[in-house]
């Protein structure tokens, strides 16, 4: 269960998210929207441990550990993993040999080179892509849906318990978001107490991944929770109305 | 003015020459080695040579190395009574890190006794002399094939090319020979005294190479272990012959132990179509200054330098390439990268040189330095000379950092600080070590990963 409790997060001194609360139980869907701005991805790696995003007060705290001020690789001991908005290129890094040094640091396990390598393989059919990415540095070259694609194969191989998606859905034409959503769905399927915290600015994901609970976060702070219904009023009347509320 | 004697520290050596250099020690040394008179006439001009040159100060700081403080020969016994406890820690540290046998470690640190490669190597031997292939110690290649070494000797690095040349061409002892016939082709690697003999290669070896027309071979030397040694020059001659239509590639990987002067000058000439390829990786050291070179002396000549250095807290990698384009369509491509950490200085020091009429020539210089902090300094000297106007050269530059947000990506991943760090300088050399045999690769990547954990920026 992730617990965050009156999170209040500063970049370079500026303070960009104010008061965050949220509470995720094993297996829920959680969908945080809003503008351009609002501070989506700085919950999104403030949660994975950026050392840039100073927390100023609050907690964060994932299965009854308090993880507020740990390195982003316990985190994900812990078993956490952001599929990052702008995934980075590499040089030189394979995607193979990365995940395979990151499996083995999440898992604990050493698996060898070949029995790796089969898993890596079965895992890149299921999303369609090309074997050759394999032994090529990670997302170097590779198109924005690619590299979306990349981060769901490193998903379906390190098998986290909480999973962030910062917008996997921009930059996605519908059969890559299908794809995404089949791979997401087969984790959730091997382990059904993965929880999901989806960041977006519109709907496109929430279709064909259902959310238990939606937020709406304005200027850094979460202005209004509810169920799924709350994603059909932002469709209707966007974000405006909220902002201008929140401005009077 | 020579003594055989016992030294402070109990090392058994049958024959230890005094500090410094004459003629006489020269002459003895020779007469030693029961050379020809030729070559006791070569050492001799020589050492008038390196008498007469001054101090080179155009590159690295030499003021520290003092040549008449050093023993130019020194000749052990056959079993060393060295013991593993004077090894020292960081050392001994460095092998386990690199996943190295026990028993190998012994005899990289020159403590062992006879190793069972020894008797893999002598069977290689046997199978690459059916092919006609000549590989040996350069001494005993002296006497049993004299004509071939006088004809190639000293023919590419001349004595007085600079004052740590002429200095190896007085007191040179040990290095290789290697001859390939016409059209041989070498399948294995050729190894310098074998992996597991490279801690015992010599202070001022002289390497000698030739590649008959059509013929291809790849020589490695050095290992990724660190080589501990006690004297604090090591200064090496290496020529290599390319006759046309010839491939030859050197890989050179050294470990010096942080005292250690290495000071080298390796020179290669290509003939027609004739491909030369210099792979070096310069770890250790206290300074570095070592520029492969390659002449492009005839038509559709190729040259190919891929360099790398890693220099760490006190140590100065002042290392680079250089080609030399003297005729048409000749093309090379020179990688240099380099590290610096801890203090450490890299710099990249290079020549590329094009002819008058060298037409269509095409060539390509990339350095690029990473820094892995603010105290560490990098720089770059290179010089290009191009005499003709139909060609077609390229020049890039970079210096960079290890990146923050890449560091955090691979973190996310459960990477350590220390892993994502070596990840990313490993894949910064990524052009290099894929140059190299496995489990070369696969030390080089354990090196950086142990060398990254010392330095957390």
């Amino acid at each position: 269960m992730l617990q965050v409790t009156n999170l209040c997060v500063a970049y370079n001194e500026h303070i960009i998210l104010h008061d965050i609360s949220l509470t995720a139980q094993p297996g829920s869907i959680h969908a945080l929207m809003g503008p351009n701005g609002s501070g989506k991805s700085t919950l999104a790696v403030t949660l994975m441990g950026h050392p840039h995003y100073a927390i100023k007060h609050g907690s964060i705290i994932y299965n009854g550990q308090d993880i507020t001020t740990i390195s982003a690789h316990l985190r994900a001991k812990n078993g956490i993993f952001l599929s990052f908005q702008n995934p980075l290129a590499i040089p030189g890094v394979t995607l193979a040999t990365m995940l395979k040094e990151a499996h083995q640091a999440m898992t604990g396990i050493t698996l060898d080179v070949a029995a790796f390598r089969a898993q890596l393989l079965a895992a890149m059919d299921l999303l369609e892509i090309p074997h050759t990415f394999a032994d090529r540095p990670i997302n170097e070259g590779c198109s924005g849906g690619e590299r979306k694609r990349l981060e769901m194969l490193q998903l379906l191989i390190l098998k986290p318990s909480l999973v962030i998606l910062d917008e996997i859905d921009s930059g996605l034409d519908v059969d890559a978001l299908q794809l995404v959503a089949k791979a997401l769905m087969t984790v959730r399927a091997a382990n059904p107490l993965m929880s999901i915290l989806m960041i977006t600015h519109y709907n496109r994901i929430t279709q064909y991944i259902v959310p238990d609970a939606v937020h709406m976060l304005i200027d850094g702070r979460i202005v209004e929770s509810g169920d799924c219904t709350l994603i059909d009023t932002i469709e209707l009347h966007g974000y405006s109305s909220k902002v201008s509320v929140h401005g009077e | 003015m020579v003594s055989s004697k016992k030294t402070a520290n109990d090392h058994a050596y049958t024959y230890v020459a005094e500090k410094g250099l004459n003629r006489t020690l020269i002459a003895h040394i020779s007469e030693l080695k029961n050379e020809p008179g030729w070559m006791t006439d070569f050492r001799l001009n020589a050492l008038a040579i390196f008498e007469r040159m001054p101090m080179p100060t155009w590159g690295a700081d030499l003021s520290a190395l003092d040549p008449s403080n050093i023993h130019y020969y020194v000749k052990p016994l056959e079993k060393q009574e060295k013991s593993w406890a004077d090894v020292p820690q960081d050392i001994k540290t460095t092998f386990d890190k690199l996943g190295i046998p026990q028993a190998e470690q012994k005899f990289l640190a020159g403590v062992g006794a006879q190793y069972e490669s020894e008797i893999i190597y002598k069977s290689l031997q046997k199978r690459w002399a059916k092919l006609g292939v000549i590989f040996m110690d350069i001494t005993q290649a002296l006497h049993e094939h004299p004509e071939i070494v006088k004809q190639y000797f000293s023919t590419i690095i001349p004595p007085h090319d600079n004052k740590f040349a002429a200095l190896n061409s007085a007191v040179w002892s040990g290095g290789s020979f290697l001859y390939v016939p016409q059209g041989v082709q070498v399948d294995l690697p050729i190894q310098a005294y074998f992996r597991i003999n490279a801690a015992s290669m010599g202070q001022f070896e002289r390497t000698l190479i030739i590649a008959e027309p059509g013929s291809s071979v790849h020589y490695v030397e050095g290992c990724s272990a660190p080589a501990y040694r006690q004297h604090a020059l090591h200064s090496a001659v290496v020529e290599v012959i390319a006759h046309a239509s010839s491939k030859v590639r050197y890989t050179t990987i050294q470990n010096w132990s942080n005292n250690v002067f290495n000071l080298v000058t390796k020179r290669a000439v290509a003939y027609r179509n004739a491909q030369v390829e210099w792979v070096d990786g310069n770890f250790g050291s206290k300074v570095t200054m070592k520029y492969p070179a390659i002449i492009l002396k005839e038509e559709g000549a190729k040259g190919l330098i891929i360099s790398i250095a890693v220099a760490g807290k006190g140590q100065h990698q002042d290392a680079g390439g250089k080609i030399i384009h003297l005729a048409p369509r000749t093309t090379s491509n020179i990688v240099a990268k380099s590290i610096s950490k801890e203090g450490g200085r890299s710099s990249y020091r290079g020549l590329l040189k094009v002819v008058k009429g060298a037409v269509g020539v095409r060539a390509k210089v990339q350095c690029d330095a990473l820094l892995l902090d603010a105290i560490s300094r990098t720089d770059t000297y290179p010089t290009i000379d191009i005499r003709e106007q139909k060609v077609d050269i390229g020049h890039e530059a970079s210096v960079s950092n290890l990146n923050e947000d890449q560091l955090f990506y691979l973190m996310a991943r459960g990477l350590t600080q220390a892993q994502a760090r070596a990840m990313m300088v490993n894949g910064f050399i990524d052009a290099f070590t894929k140059e190299l045999p496995m489990e070369y690769a696969v030390e080089i990547n354990r090196l950086i990963a142990h060398e990254m954990e010392g330095s957390i920026g």
